[in-house]
């Protein structure tokens, strides 16, 4: 699975409004809530469940990155938000450092095998420091949008 | 001295499989371990010490990895590994 299959282009937000982890995560949700991939459920509803997975375990694992995700009755398919933060946020992350770019996953909660392939696509990709340098240093969502089509199909 | 080596297999027996927090569990138990512990699938060989290594296996429910320990306490890492994986199953429902 590649990053540009599942990531919502209409979803990506170069610079945050708020550096901080639950106004980060409510304004990723809000963004796929626009643009249609949250089918009968509320972007409230969804922000919550995320906060609340984050509250159990920061899924911030280091380098400046976070990957808040959960698994939702009312989500379709696989679907990504990405929002960036030149300031960078707070976020329990494990090396306890600030996080500066945020992919946010949804999964449907009847399909995990598809949840774990869109992980494995994006910590694949994360693991590079080229990936995340030129996430942390994009600008734009076109930039964004670049860096994900040049991402390894994985 | 040659330090001792344990290669076993391991399947992944939770429905969810080796999703994020799985993961981290197998990262807190490999970490008690002064070994080196290598996991791997078909083509991928990650370090079961580095969570955005170990979340980029995306092992599914059945599926089969091999674990790798070299060190003093190789022998007793790969049976706290088996143990985590195939029978806690990482405290979570059995799949299948």
């Amino acid at each position: 699975m590649k990053l540009s299959d599942f990531v919502c282009v209409d979803a990506i937000v170069p610079e945050l409004a708020a550096p901080e982890r639950d106004k980060a995560i409510k304004e990723l949700v809000v963004a796929l809530e626009k643009a249609g991939k949250l089918g009968s459920t509320s972007a409230d509803a969804v922000a919550r469940a995320v906060i609340k997975r984050e509250n159990e375990a920061s899924t911030g694992i280091g380098k400046g990155v976070a990957v808040p995700h959960v698994k939702h009755k009312s989500i379709g398919g696989v679907v990504a938000a990405i929002g960036c933060s030149a300031e960078g946020m707070e976020f329990s992350s494990l090396d306890k450092q600030l996080v500066y770019s945020v992919i946010l996953l949804l999964s449907p909660s009847d399909n995990p095998d598809k949840h774990l392939q869109a992980m494995e696509s994006i910590f694949k990709n994360l693991q590079k420091d080229d990936f995340r340098r030129f996430l942390r240093q994009a600008q734009s969502v076109d930039q964004i949008v670049e860096i994900l089509h040049d991402a390894e199909d994985v | 001295m040659v330090e001792p080596i344990f290669e076993i297999e391991i399947e992944i027996k939770n429905a969810d499989g080796l999703h994020m927090r799985p993961a981290m569990q197998f990262v807190d138990v490999a970490s008690k371990f002064d070994s080196e512990i290598k996991v791997s699938n078909a083509d991928t060989v990650v370090d079961a010490k580095s969570i955005m290594q170990m979340t980029m296996l995306a092992a599914t429910f059945g599926t089969k990895l091999t674990v790798r320990a070299e060190g003093e306490d190789a022998e007793k890492a790969a049976a706290a590994i088996r143990e985590l994986v195939e029978v806690k199953l990482f405290d979570e429902p059995a799949g299948g």
